[in-house]
């Protein structure tokens, strides 16, 4: 039996009804990676033993009958961005190649206390700065539907594993829309919820204002019991919001009958993909059949929100990489003649070219003379962005986008020109400047195969809301996780 | 604006001082032209009326919780040594700072 094809909930139930242990599927996942992860390089550390031993451990506990619940004895595969003890952490940067971080950062404790097995530490751009993972550090991830097209970015390897079943699950980080586009060029699920939803601590800084961790899956009800299984208050997080985590498994049931689905026009520019366009048009039919009523919305700021992004992020990246100056951990030049030498060419030699120009950005928009022109600037057009949400959450539930305005484009198509791959980004950077949840799922196929996601904005910690309507959709949308040519 | 004008090669290498970051001369004419179309791109937000816009720097509203100020445990000396390039006598070691 083909278990390694299976989703969480699957498992679990196979897992007890004792059709399938946790060990026998460990070993497929991992012998399924054995044999594709060659071509499509989306793990940087495989940590096979570890996975084994952990799955030997859970199969223990169902064997005693003391489980403990979904995702015990569930391959999951994590963002090398994730701090893991003992187990090496790059970022997809050449500056933490031998990195070995001492704790765990909570959202992988609280894995571990489930159960979860780790498959091992999945590629992206050096630190999520990039939206097809061409600029790691250590080689781009390939897309499992065309190995000629980039997977998205940031969090590229961790969309490819799951599209790929070279894990069952896997977290990522979304600063810009690093979690959501993926997916939707890989053709899974992937959710960043609400700012301060998920714990940021142990989880390598980008953006801190923006930056927000969320699972990509197989399917919705995988992506509910991912983000279950990590959201809540952290007292080592000040940015983590105290309140309680609904259920949100039960959110999957309750339908999308009388929700208002608000369609805003400046996310169907003229010139939009045709075959994106009628994905999205297609959900907006599937929805209305199930009860929901589409409104016209606007959003009259997006054609800002890309700039805004551009300044806020680089501007926070600048400040959160100055940490790395090869005193403490990660690389250190030889070559440096004092301290400050050694700065200047530890930085040098151990940042890739796209880090470098943001931290440029970053330090050129806060520097003085310029401040208010750009980093101020950029902060009250995030406020406009925001209310524009807030506007437009009163007169519907939640917002259909697509996720990404073209599906997967091809290896170095974009690499030449910053800006056009900026624009990669276009519809899920809002989101995060509102500091709102969004999910990506697959509407369809374009003509030649690749996989179109279709995007849900909900308001803040509306995420049973998106959830609901993403699984009413996922029921109806014909859509085979199945990928031709990967056998 | 014409591209070319927004930023110099100068300031690149100013700025390139104060971030710790030391391009080679083509680094430096490939940054300078990429910031100059990517600050040509920034050019937009001026068509936004900002006038008392509040500006925003986080999304969610947030309160700053005070907790008890207590000794707890924090990893050992040799835990948090581990990854460092040099070492020595329980502390991170760094070349000469001064003469």
């Amino acid at each position: 039996m083909e278990l390694f094809r299976l989703t969480i909930h699957e498992l679990n139930q196979l897992y007890r009804e004792k059709k399938a242990s946790p060990v026998e599927v460990a070993r497929q996942v991992l012998s399924r990676m054995e044999k594709l992860d060659p071509e499509i390089h989306a793990y940087l550390t495989v940590t096979a033993d570890s996975a084994l031993k952990e799955a030997r451990e859970a199969e223990e506990r169902f064997f005693r009958g003391e489980s403990r619940g979904l995702l015990d004895g569930i391959p999951v595969g994590l963002k090398d961005i994730f701090l893991t003890r003992g187990v090496k952490t790059t970022c997809g940067s050449r500056i933490l190649e031998n990195f070995i971080p001492p704790f765990d950062s909570t959202v992988v404790a609280k894995l571990r206390e489930q159960g979860a097995v780790f498959s091992g530490k999945l590629n992206m751009d050096e630190f999520a700065m990039g939206s097809s993972t061409e600029n790691s550090g250590f080689g781009p991830t390939r897309n499992p539907w065309d190995r000629e097209r980039v997977p998205g970015g940031s969090s590229g390897g961790s969309a490819a594993a799951v599209a790929a079943d070279e894990c069952v699950a896997a977290l990522g980080t979304d600063t810009g829309g690093s979690i959501r586009q993926p997916a939707s060029l890989c053709g899974v699920v992937g959710m960043k919820p609400t700012y301060g939803r998920v714990s940021r601590f142990g989880v390598i800084a980008f953006a801190s204002s923006l930056d927000q961790v969320g699972p990509l899956a197989k399917d919705v009800e995988d992506a509910a019991i991912m983000l279950q299984a990590v959201a809540g208050h952290d007292p080592r997080d000040s940015t983590s919001i105290p309140q309680p985590v609904p259920d949100y498994r039960r959110a999957l049931r309750a339908g999308v009958k009388g929700l208002r689905i608000g369609l805003a026009k400046e996310y169907f520019p003229a010139g939009l993909d045709p075959e994106v366009d009628g994905a999205v048009q297609n959900s907006v039919r599937t929805l209305e059949k199930l009860g929901a009523r589409p409104v016209s919305i606007s959003l009259p700021h997006t054609d800002y929100a890309v700039a805004c992004y551009y300044i806020i992020a680089p501007a926070e990246a600048s400040s959160n990489l100055a940490r790395y100056d090869g005193v403490k951990y990660g690389f250190r030049s030889p070559q440096g003649k004092d301290l400050i030498d050694t700065y200047f060419q530890t930085r040098t030699a151990g940042f890739g070219h796209e880090v470098k120009r943001r931290i440029m950005i970053g330090t050129y928009t806060l520097s003085s003379g310029y401040y208010d022109a750009y980093y101020r600037k950029a902060q009250a057009v995030r406020t406009l962005i925001r209310r524009d949400f807030e506007n437009a959450f009163k007169e519907c539930d939640l917002i259909l986008t697509p996720t990404s305005p073209t599906p997967a484009f091809k290896l170095g198509e974009k690499t030449t020109d910053p800006l056009e791959m900026y624009l990669s980004d276009i519809f899920t950077i809002p989101v995060n400047l509102a500091g709102l949840p969004g999910l990506s799922l697959p509407g369809g196929a374009s003509r030649t195969g690749l996989p179109i996601g279709v995007h849900l904005i909900g308001p803040p910690l509306g995420e049973e809301r998106i959830f609901s309507a993403a699984s009413a959709l996922e029921s109806e949308i014909k859509w085979s996780r199945k990928i031709p040519g990967l056998e | 604006m014409k591209n070319g004008s927004r930023i110099s090669k100068e300031e690149v290498l100013h700025i390139a001082r104060l971030a710790r970051l030391s391009p080679s001369p083509e680094e430096i004419d490939k940054l300078t032209q990429e910031m100059d179309s990517i600050l040509g791109f920034f050019e937009r937000l001026k068509e936004v009326d900002t006038a008392g816009i509040e500006p925003t720097a986080h999304a969610v509203e947030l309160t700053w919780p005070f907790r008890e100020d207590e000794a707890r445990p924090s990893i050992p000396v040799d835990e948090a040594l581990a990854n460092a390039p040099e070492k020595g006598k329980g502390m991170f070691k760094v070349k000469k700072v001064i003469e």
